[in-house]
C-alpha cells in the first residue's frame, strides 16, 4: 500500500517536471480556453461579464400550462440578462430565422405538449400514455455556444418536468410551483393539476427557472467560459492519462520497470501505483485549471462539492481510457500516438468545441462513450447553479466506464508479461 | 566460508534459442566472482534468472538460501542489482532517485536519508546530489546506477558490466568502489568482457561463451590451461593480410596457436624467444610489414582465445 502510494507520487512529481507534458496538461488547455473566450467576446471589457442577451425565438403552438410555462422562464427576470427572447408563430418562420443568423436558437413548442406529460382527466383513467410530443430545438450551428445555453436551459426545464413524472404525476406541480402544494393522489393528478396551475399566484415563482443568482445575491449570467474551460480540461485530461499510460511502457523501456521488479516490491503494486500516479497526475491537472481559470477569469465553476466529485469520477474514467490503450499497445510510442489520437477525437465528439446538440443524433449516441461527454454535461450543470445530486447520471456514467475499463484492462495485463517480450 | 550462491544447472531459452545452456557455479561468502565473456555470452540473462526477474527455463539457484523459483521475495531482500543499462529517473535528482529506490527497499525515515547520504559519499557524488540525473555525465550517470544497487547493504551485488561505454577516471573510480565494497564485506557478482578488469577484481571467474561456462576457477588455474606459454603478439599495418601469416605460421614447430585479433596476431608458444626469428622471416618471405611485436604474460585473453579460438573483444 505505501508503495504504490510512493510510486504514484514518484509519477506526479515526474509528469509535472516534464516540460513537454506541463505544455499539454497545462498550458494548451489554458491558452485554449483564453483563445476562444476572446474569440466568442467574453474578454471584451463589457461590465456584465460572459455572453448576454442571446437572441432566441420561441413558437409555442402549445394551449397547456407547460408550454406556458417553459415561455415564463425564458421571460423571467433571472434570465433577462442571458437570453433575449423573440416569439413568433409559424416555425417556418421561426427556422428560418436562425438560418439567416438571426438568432441563436428556434424553440419550437408543438402543439399538444402539455396534454402528452400531463393527460387529461378521460385519458389517465383508461390507462393510454399519450405519445410525447416533443419540443423541438432548432440550433445555429455558427453560434454553438449561444445555442448549447439555450439548450441547457430547455434541458433544465425537460429534466425537471422529467424527474416530476417518475414519483407520479402531481409531483410536477411541486416542480412549478415552488413548494406550495402538497403531494397529491396520482390519480386526482389530472384536472387537479391543471386547475391549480392556473390557481398559482404568480407564475413567475416557477422553480424551474435556473437557479443563476449566488449566494450572497449578485446575479450571474451564464459565462461562455464555463462551457469552454471545462471542455478544454477534459480534453487535455486525456492527454495525461495517455502519457500516463505511455510512462508504463516507458519504465519498462528504460529498465526501472524491471528494476523495480528485482526489489522486494511485487507486480501488482507496482502496477497499482503507476495507475495511482495517472489518477492523481490528471486530478492535480483539473484542479490546477479549475483554480486558475476561477482566479484570472473569474470563472465561476459552481458547487465545489460538486466539483470535486465530478473531478474525481471523470479522472477515474479517463484513467480507465489511458489504461486500456495502454494495456493494447506494444511501445510506448504507440501508446502515444494512439493517446492523441483519443486526445482529439474524444475532445470533438465530447463536445470541446462543437456543442454536441449540433451534431447528428448517431454521432451523440457514440459521444456518450467519452468520459468528455459526462463530464462536460456535468460541469455545465454545475456552474447553471446545479449540485452534487443533479449530477447523478453523469457520474454514474463515469464510474461505470471507468469501473469496465479497468476490468478490460487488469484482464489485459494479466495476459501480457510486463517482464519479457 | 559457506556458499552464497549456488547455481544449479540453470537454463534459459528465448524461443527456440537456447541464450544460457546449463551453467553450474557457486559463489563463496566475501568473493569477488567475474563472469568474464563477450557480447552475447548470456551474462545479462544469468544476472537476469539470478536477480529474479526471467524466470529460468530449467534449473535453480539458491542465494542466501533461498531459492530464486520458489522464495523470490527472500532472495530480493538479500540482493542489489546493477543492471547494465542504467536504470534511473533522469527527472530526479541524485538523491531523489536513491531516496526513492530506498524506499522500494523498504527503508524509510532517519534511517533512508542517513542511508542516502552515505552512498552518494561513496559514489562521490555528495556536491552534485541536488542536480537532475539528465544533467550528468555518463560515468556519474554509473555510479548513481551503482549507489541504487548499495542502499539496502545487500549480501550479495550483482553488478552487469558497469563500466561499459565510460571515460577511464570514471572507469577507475568504479573499480575502486567495487574493491572497497568487498573489503566492507560485500560479496560481488561481476560480469565484463573486458580481461583486465575480471584480471584485476577477482577472486575467480567464469569465463562464459555462448550461454556456457567453458572454464572457472582463480586466475592462476586458469592460466595453467594453457600450459606454461607465453604470447607474442604482432602488430600488422592496416593492409596487410594477416590471415596470411598466420597460414605461414602452421608449420613452425614452437608455435601451438595463432590467431587473428584485427591487425593483430596473437601466437601462443612455449617460449616466445624460440619463435621470433622464424615468425620475422615468414613474414619477411611475403613482404608483411611488422609494426611491432609484444611479448606477454599468459592472462585470460590467452585462455579464451585457447578456448574458442576467437577473441574476447568486439
Ligand atoms: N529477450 C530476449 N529475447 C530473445 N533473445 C534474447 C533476449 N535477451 C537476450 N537474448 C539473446 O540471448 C543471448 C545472450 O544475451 P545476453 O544479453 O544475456 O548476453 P550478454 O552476455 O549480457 O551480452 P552483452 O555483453 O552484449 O551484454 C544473445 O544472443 C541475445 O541476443
Ligand atoms: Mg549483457
Amino acid at each position: 500500500m505505501l508503495k504504490t502510494f510512493l510510486i504514484g507520487i514518484k509519477d506526479v512529481k515526474l509528469a509535472f517536471r516534464d516540460r513537454a507534458a506541463l505544455i499539454f496538461m497545462l498550458l494548451a488547455p489554458f491558452l485554449l480556453t483564453l483563445g476562444m473566450g476572446l474569440v466568442t467576446g467574453r474578454f471584451s471589457g463589457n461590465s456584465s461579464s460572459g455572453i448576454s442577451d442571446i437572441p432566441v425565438v420561441i413558437v409555442n403552438q402549445d394551449d397547456g400550462d407547460l408550454g406556458q410555462a417553459l415561455v415564463d422562464t425564458f421571460n423571467s427576470q433571472d434570465l433577462a440578462d442571458l437570453v433575449e427572447p423573440t416569439f413568433g408563430s409559424e416555425p417556418e418562420a421561426a427556422r428560418s430565422m436562425v438560418d439567416e443568423d438571426q438568432v441563436a436558437a428556434a424553440i419550437i413548442i408543438p402543439a399538444g405538449f402539455t396534454n402528452s406529460i400531463i393527460p387529461q382527466q378521460g385519458a389517465f383513467n383508461n390507462g393510454a400514455m399519450p405519445e410525447a410530443v416533443k419540443i423541438e430545438l432548432y440550433a445555429n450551428p455558427s453560434r454553438p455556444t449561444s445555442a448549447g445555453i439555450i439548450k441547457a436551459i430547455v434541458d433544465e426545464f425537460l429534466s425537471r418536468i422529467e424527474e416530476g413524472t417518475v414519483g407520479g404525476q402531481t409531483s410536477i406541480l411541486q416542480l412549478l410551483v415552488s413548494g406550495r402544494i402538497t403531494p397529491q393522489e396520482a390519480n386526482a393528478a389530472g384536472e387537479e393539476m391543471t386547475k391549480r396551475l392556473q390557481d398559482a399566484p404568480n407564475n413567475s415563482q416557477l422553480a424551474i427557472t435556473l437557479n443563476t443568482s449566488t449566494a450572497d445575491g449578485e446575479e450571474l449570467d451564464f459565462d461562455i467560459l464555463a462551457y469552454l474551460a471545462p471542455g478544454m480540461a477534459l480534453m487535455f485530461l486525456m492527454f495525461t492519462v495517455s502519457y500516463g499510460g505511455r510512462s508504463i511502457l516507458a519504465e519498462k523501456a528504460q529498465g526501472t520497470l524491471p528494476r523495480l521488479l528485482v526489489s522486494p516490491t511485487n507486480s501488482m503494486q507496482i502496477l497499482g501505483g503507476k495507475v495511482f500516479g495517472i489518477f492523481l497526475t490528471g486530478v492535480v491537472q483539473m484542479l490546477i485549471l479549475i483554480g486558475g481559470t476561477s482566479l484570472l477569469f473569474q470563472l465561476k465553476w459552481g458547487d465545489s462539492l460538486g466539483v470535486i466529485v465530478l473531478v474525481l469520477a471523470a479522472v477515474f474514467s479517463a484513467t480507465g481510457w489511458g489504461m486500456i490503450i495502454t494495456a493494447l499497445a506494444r511501445t510506448p510510442a504507440q501508446v502515444g500516438s494512439v493517446g492523441s489520437a483519443m486526445m482529439l477525437i474524444f475532445g470533438i465528439l465530447g463536445g470541446s468545441f462543437i456543442s454536441l446538440e449540433q451534431m447528428p443524433p448517431l454521432i451523440q449516441t457514440i459521444s456518450r462513450i467519452t468520459p468528455n461527454s459526462w463530464a462536460l454535461d456535468g460541469f455545465t450543470t454545475l456552474a447553471l447553479g446545479g449540485t452534487l445530486s443533479n449530477l447523478s447520471t453523469p457520474i454514474t456514467a463515469l464510474l461505470t466506464m471507468g469501473g469496465v475499463l479497468f476490468l478490460a484492462s487488469v484482464l489485459l495485463f494479466g495476459k501480457k508479461n510486463l517482464v519479457q517480450k | 566460508m559457506p556458499n552464497i550462491l549456488e547455481v544449479q544447472d540453470l537454463v534459459k531459452k528465448y524461443g527456440d534459442f537456447t541464450a544460457v545452456k546449463g551453467i553450474s557455479f557457486t559463489i563463496k561468502e566475501g568473493e569477488i566472482f567475474s563472469l568474464l565473456g563477450p557480447n552475447g555470452a548470456g551474462k545479462t540473462t544469468t544476472i537476469s534468472m539470478l536477480s529474479t526477474l526471467y524466470a529460468p527455463t530449467s534449473g535453480d539457484a539458491t542465494i542466501a538460501g533461498h531459492s530464486v523459483t520458489k522464495n523470490p521475495m527472500d532472495v530480493r531482500n538479500a540482493i542489489g542489482v546493477v543492471p547494465q543499462e542504467l536504470a534511473l529517473y533522469e527527472e530526479l535528482s541524485a538523491r531523489e532517485n536513491l531516496i526513492f529506490w530506498g524506499q522500494m527497499y523498504g527503508l524509510s525515515g532517519s534511517a533512508l536519508k542517513e542511508r542516502v547520504e552515505e552512498v552518494l559519499g561513496q559514489i562521490g557524488l555528495l556536491d552534485k546530489a541536488k542536480d537532475r540525473v539528465k544533467t550528468y555525465s555518463g560515468g556519474m550517470k554509473r555510479r548513481v546506477n551503482i549507489g541504487v544497487g548499495l542502499l539496502h547493504k545487500p549480501k550479495l551485488l550483482f553488478m552487469d558490466e558497469p563500466t561499459v561505454g565510460i571515460d577511464p577516471q570514471s572507469r577507475r573510480a568504479i573499480l575502486d568502489t567495487v574493491k572497497d565494497l568487498n573489503k566492507q564485506g560485500m560479496t560481488v557478482l561481476y560480469t565484463t568482457h573486458y580481461m583486465e578488469e575480471a584480471e584485476e577484481l577477482s577472486d575467480r571467474v567464469g569465463i562464459i561463451d555462448h550461454g556456457e561456462l567453458i572454464a572457472i576457477g582463480t586466475q592462476k588455474e586458469l592460466t595453467k590451461q594453457v600450459g606454461e606459454t607465453e604470447t607474442l603478439v604482432l602488430h600488422v599495418g592496416e593492409n596487410e593480410d594477416p590471415q596470411a601469416l598466420v597460414t605461414a605460421f602452421k608449420n613452425v614447430p614452437d608455435i601451438l596457436e595463432a590467431n587473428v585479433v584485427d591487425h593483430e596476431i596473437s601466437i601462443i608458444t612455449p617460449s616466445a624467444t624460440d619463435v621470433l626469428a622464424p615468425v620475422v622471416s615468414k613474414a619477411n618471405e611475403r613482404g608483411i610489414k611488422i609494426h611491432s611485436i609484444d611479448i606477454r604474460e599468459p592472462n585470460l585473453e590467452a585462455v579464451f582465445l585457447h578456448l574458442t579460438g576467437r577473441a574476447l573483444r568486439d
